[in-house]
């Protein structure tokens, strides 16, 4: 079969080749431009959010949105504009993060796991499934008890929590291709182990791991919503878009806007990422850079 | 390898045959639970959470009290309105004319729920038993104005009959009291002092015994107007008609269902879809659809319960009075009852609340920042300059935390000081106010009696719920020795007065509010009394029908 | 396939003791007793509790007695529900999780393979789209916003169905079921989406095209098992997924099952009940692990042989 030999042959191009393929699939395109002008806005909200996170109007409480408050005020009267703004930038911070820590955890994991397979394998699986086991909220408390309360802690707790299912698919994934002929071919061609993860493991388990990525920033988003509940994480008045949804599920019939709108700014980060991660596993595809 | 659909398929398929059948079954159905209810008799009651036990030496739980409320009567009642004691157990007793000795004389008639006579060495057995120190009876504290009992408990003398309890005969019981104590009438009809049935507790176990299975459905024998039919865990505890009750003739209720609904949001829910005659709470946010909607369902009411915020005094900055009541005189009361709590909730000024057994606190504190910003000044911090770091602590709560986010605007605007929220699960929040690991910790107290006693005892110098670490010697004589020798009831409440201003003055303590009962009640309920001690009487509640009819109609 | 099976069965004893030691360790010091309260507790009566629960012996004796009740089968006494043991308490949550478990993971694999293999027929189209923005928004939106609003919708408005409770009124098990399973269905829509897009460019299907095989049967015979590899590796984690994620559904409709029984032993320090709670959900999740990667090897018969866990 060619495929291996011709990404072999031209691995260097790979990353030139997808980006062509990728300016030429508008979704990803959109998706792409979304989720920049979300990390600009988030960057520069300091400078431009219309008021402050924290600035109250007890008197106003929650009123829906007027030329004042374009996106309505919450129980305390805070504009929900700069709230939102302000929530993007811990809800981005933490997504992107700690899907970063479980993305490389968890891909390293789940490679080294599969590709070398055998008792590693087996130790390292088991201690996936011992991890998964362990009670979780009580995890989190101790935590939090013995390093205090840290936005990096709860970077690492989600991390260490959404790395094992990463590391379970990736495994599947690498067993599964390890067994493919072109595997087997390059190593009968004498490419070193090295190689052949690097040309054919990683490049052909891309796929799943994108799409499995781009699942794993809105859980993440969330998950930190209820450890910010319980206490770990960020701290009122500070807010983010998993805390600002959790609060107005709460008050949905009385205020919906108070849900709506940061529903709608996590669905859009969530949708811009799907398009962006579609077309990027098509872009990466080593298949189809053949046609 | 013939399968044309993978066996995981095809078993979903069978199962989206089923629910569809179950969705037809259920739209059949006209009736709901509470219509159903009001036919025959049987109240939906929304109770907050699974009860641990219904042991009532052991249970401490607002829901726990509820429902032993309906398993188990003392010696005296509260009449639903005006919380004077009535007639329970005792038909009627005598008082000693200088207030030590209590004679109550018991009905011959009253009975427990399996038939056995309940008499006056029932109690003297049960208060035995309550004050085991083995039991860990954490109410034991309730029994210690009588004769002995504490000294008893403590260890510090070991027969029995030196603590002032005695049955003079089988229906009449003798209690001997160390001071002249005004509530202690009203205690007797607190669990903790309710008799419990010997035989029962020592088939299953010994007396002192944590734990043992005599209250489990099927087991418990009680002496009040229902018995226990059933109890699964975490669905419901029902109770039925106890045919053996004195007054059975009297209690209208067939049987009553409570429900551990620890969701406010899904209990205000399950009301709404009529499987709930009441509702143990109201979110916050519901309190103003009920309102306008004025259908009579939402009840609010006087609770006898302070919330305040409690300062730690032993870290530096919180030392200083003068900052302690500038903090307080930064908090605009009015405005979080009025904006963010919204529900009738009073702005309070002193620890006890106001009309306490006819007991009004005095205060010197108001909502005052140009003075709050003076006493900062004064204190070191002019303008809130070099305010040390400062947190605000409280359980994860939705009411705490909008309180604390209120609170933590006002000190900024009114003050200039930044101070940061932290909020905690319950049992490590508990872990730090106890160690006093904390600088300012959210709290409340709710009333186990209506006295300004059970108020302010508990800021005594190593009261195990003061976690303050403020002392003061003279508040602790004025409550310990000076007002239970007082020698009328105005005295008495002046001492308190005294004290509760000295606790002011030192403020280890910011008052906030005093609660409200809040609750959804469908119109069908009856005799439903609005105390502050916000306690049932399910012998005299009953449904009619035609009531939740009318309201329908409207 | 046995012997695979065994060995990972025996793996699953060390697995089961790390998990009880760390999870012993972890308990013992959490911040907060069990018999910690907001009414201050005498320290006589802490005491007497401790006595009575041996909590007031060294830790390693603590443990090693433990140990010894576990292989008896013993999980011991609820420290939160005096008289009641843990057996008892998971003998009362367990038929009712089991039985939310199994609609919610039925719907799941039912809706979701079903949607991921409608949308990779004809890829970039409508039939692609829809389908995979309402997976997007299933992923997006949580259960605690899911389970209101079909409450809001099913049980309020349109009083179709009861807003809470498990088997005490007709009806009342189907929003739950869909609450928990929705989120999944999605998860899998979207994984096997993806694979049933790589292997219909592989040669085989190709080929079997080529051979002019009627397309369902090319997607049905051919394309589902390699297709479904992924889903099935992700079953085993969205077992304990579901086992987690329970407690939220279970809150919001007020079942009586497990996670609600979990959740309330963590935030009461109830030692023993959240040990055996562990020590269950961990053989649990043990046991779906392994079924699911014997799933796999089945629905992939290159991996037979290739298991390094199969080895010897």
């Amino acid at each position: 079969m060619s495929t291996a030999l011709a990404t072999a042959e031209k691995g260097s191009s790979l990353w030139a080749d997808a980006w062509i393929k990728l300016s030429r699939n508008h979704l990803a395109l959109f998706g792409l431009a979304v989720v920049l002008t979300l990390c600009l806005v988030s960057l520069l909200t300091p400078w431009i959010a219309p008021y402050g996170y924290e600035q109250q109007n007890l008197m106003l409480g929650a009123s829906p949105p007027s030329a004042e408050h374009w996106l309505g005020t919450d129980v305390f009267g805070r504009d929900m504009l700069t709230r939102i703004m302000y929530g993007g930038r811990v809800s981005l911070l933490v997504g992107f993060i700690a899907t970063a820590v479980a993305l490389l955890i968890g891909v390293l994991w789940g490679a080294v796991a599969g590709f070398v397979g055998g008792r590693v394998d087996t130790v390292m699986m088991r201690m996936v499934d011992i991890l998964y086991a362990l009670p979780f909220m009580i995890f989190i408390v101790l935590l939090m008890v013995v390093f205090g309360r840290n936005i990096f802690l709860l970077f690492f707790a989600i991390g260490a929590v959404e790395w094992l299912t990463m590391a379970r698919i990736v495994r599947g994934q690498v067993m599964s291709l390890r067994r493919q002929e072109f595997v087997e071919a390059a190593h009968s061609l004498g490419l070193s182990q090295w190689a052949i993860i690097r040309r054919h493991i990683i490049p052909n388990t891309l796929g799943p791991v994108i799409v499995y990525t781009t699942l794993t920033i809105p859980s993440v988003m969330l998950l930190e919503a209820f450890l910010s509940f319980l206490g770990l994480g960020i701290q009122p008045p500070q807010s983010s878009w998993g805390l600002l949804i959790n609060y107005g599920v709460e008050t949905m019939e009385e205020y919906p806007w108070l849900l709506i709108f940061p529903g709608i700014a996590l669905s859009l980060t969530l949708f811009a990422l799907n398009f962006l991660g579609d077309g990027l596993r098509d872009a990466l595809d080593p298949r189809a850079s053949k046609d | 390898m013939k399968q044309t659909i993978p066996p995981p398929l095809r078993s979903a398929s069978v199962l989206t045959v089923c629910l569809l059948g179950f969705a037809l079954g259920a739209c059949g159905s006209g009736e709901n639970r509470v219509t159903a209810g009001n036919r025959d008799g049987v109240l939906h009651w929304g109770n907050a959470s699974e009860p641990q036990g219904l042991d009532p030496h052991i249970a401490t739980g607002v829901p726990e009290h509820k429902i032993i409320m309906a398993l188990m009567e003392g010696l005296v009642l509260k009449d639903t309105t005006t919380l004077e004691p009535i007639p329970g157990v005792a038909k009627r007793w005598e008082i000693s004319d200088d207030g030590l000795v209590y004679t109550f004389y018991l009905r011959e008639n009253a009975r427990w729920s399996n038939g056995d006579p309940h008499n006056a060495h029932d109690y003297v057995w049960s208060w035995w038993r309550a004050l085991q120190p083995a039991l860990g009876n954490l109410y034991a504290y309730m029994y210690f104005p009588i004769k002995n009992a504490q000294a008893y408990y403590e260890g510090k003398i070991s027969d029995f009959d030196q603590v002032g309890v005695k049955a003079l005969d089988d229906f009449t019981l003798q209690v001997s009291l160390n001071d002249p104590t005004p509530y202690f009438l009203q205690l007797l009809d607190h669990y903790s002092l309710f008799p419990v049935h010997r035989p029962t507790i020592e088939k299953f176990g010994a007396p002192d015994e944590r734990g043992t299975r005599w209250t489990f459905e099927g087991n418990l024998v009680g002496n009040g107007a229902f018995q226990l039919e059933e109890w699964k865990i975490n669905r419901y505890v029902r109770v039925g008609r106890n045919p053996y009750y004195w007054g059975a003739g009297d209690v209208k209720l067939n049987q009553i269902y409570f429900y551990p609904t620890e969701n406010i949001t899904t209990e205000e829910r399950m009301f709404r879809a009529g499987q709930l005659h009441y509702t143990y709470e109201v979110p916050v946010d519901k309190v103003a659809v009920y309102q306008e909607k004025g259908s009579g369902e939402l009840q609010i009411y006087p609770y006898l319960g302070s919330y305040f915020y409690r300062f730690n005094t032993r870290v530096e900055h919180l030392s200083d009075r003068r900052v302690r009541r500038a903090l307080a005189m930064a908090v605009d009361r009015q405005q979080i009852t009025d904006q963010v709590l919204k529900a009738g909730q009073v702005p309070s000024y002193a620890v006890t609340p106001p009309d306490t057994m006819g007991y009004f606190p005095e205060s010197d504190l108001t909502f005052d920042p140009d003075k709050a910003r003076a006493l900062l000044t004064e204190a070191g911090y002019p303008d809130g300059a070099g305010f040390p770091k400062t947190e605000i602590l409280y359980n994860t709560s939705e009411e705490h935390r909008k309180v604390a986010v209120a609170i933590q605007q006002m000190w900024k605007q009114y003050l200039n000081i930044d101070v940061t929220l932290l909020n905690q699960e319950w049992k490590v929040y508990l872990d730090s106010e106890t160690n006093m690991d904390y600088e300012i910790s959210r709290a409340s107290w709710i009333g186990d009696y209506v006295d300004p006693n059970n108020f302010l005892d508990m800021w005594l110098c190593n009261g195990g719920n003061n976690r303050t670490g403020w002392c003061n010697p003279e508040y602790d004589r004025l409550v310990l020795e000076a007002a239970p020798k007082a020698s009328s009831h105005e005295e008495r409440l002046e001492i308190f007065k005294t004290a509760e201003k000295m606790l002011l003055a030192d403020m280890p303590v910011l008052p906030i509010y005093i609660y409200t009962s809040k609750h959804l009640i469908n119109p069908a309920i009856r005799n439903f009394p609005k105390n502050i001690l916000n306690q049932p009487s399910f012998k005299d509640i009953y449904l009619d029908p035609s009531a939740a009819r009318v309201a329908e109609a409207h | 396939m046995l012997r695979f099976a065994a060995g990972r069965l025996l793996q699953a004893i060390p697995v089961l003791l790390v998990v009880i030691t760390a999870t012993f360790l972890l308990v013992h010091s959490a911040p907060g007793g069990p018999f910690s309260a907001e009414k201050a507790v005498p320290a006589e009566v802490i005491k007497a509790l401790e006595a009575q629960y041996q909590l007031d012996q060294p830790l390693w004796k603590q443990y090693v007695s433990y140990l010894g009740d576990i292989v008896n089968g013993n999980f011991g006494p609820s420290f939160k529900y005096p008289g009641r043991s843990v057996n008892e308490l998971i003998a009362a949550g367990l038929p009712i999780t089991a039985e939310l478990g199994l609609y919610a993971m039925l719907i799941a694999v039912l809706i979701g393979i079903s949607a991921g293999v409608f949308a990779s027929l004809r890829p970039n189209t409508l039939q692609d789209y829809v389908p995979m923005s309402a997976a997007m928004l299933g992923i997006c939106m949580p259960s605690f916003l899911l389970g209101p609003l079909l409450v809001l919708i099913f049980g309020i408005y349109l009083e179709w169905l009861p807003v809470s409770g498990w088997g005490d009124i007709p009806g009342d098990k189907i929003l739950p079921s869909i609450t928990l399973g929705a989120a999944y269905a999605a998860y899998i829509a979207r994984l096997s989406r993806g694979q049933m897009l790589e292997v219909l460019s592989q040669d085989y299907i190709r080929t079997a095209r080529a051979k002019g095989l009627p397309e369902p049967l090319i997607v049905v015979k051919h394309a589902l098992r390699g297709g479904l590899i992924p889903v099935v590796a992700f079953l085993g984690p969205a077992f304990a997924g579901l086992l987690g994620g329970s407690f939220v559904v279970e809150t919001i409709f007020q079942i009586p099952g497990l996670g609600r029984f979990y959740v309330q032993a963590a935030f009461n320090r109830d030692y023993t009940m959240i040990l055996g709670m562990t020590i269950f959900f961990a053989s649990l999740i043990i046991l779906f692990n392994l079924l699911s990667d014997m799933l796999a090897i089945w629905l992939n018969p290159k991996l037979r042989h290739g298991s390094g866990a199969a080895k010897p």
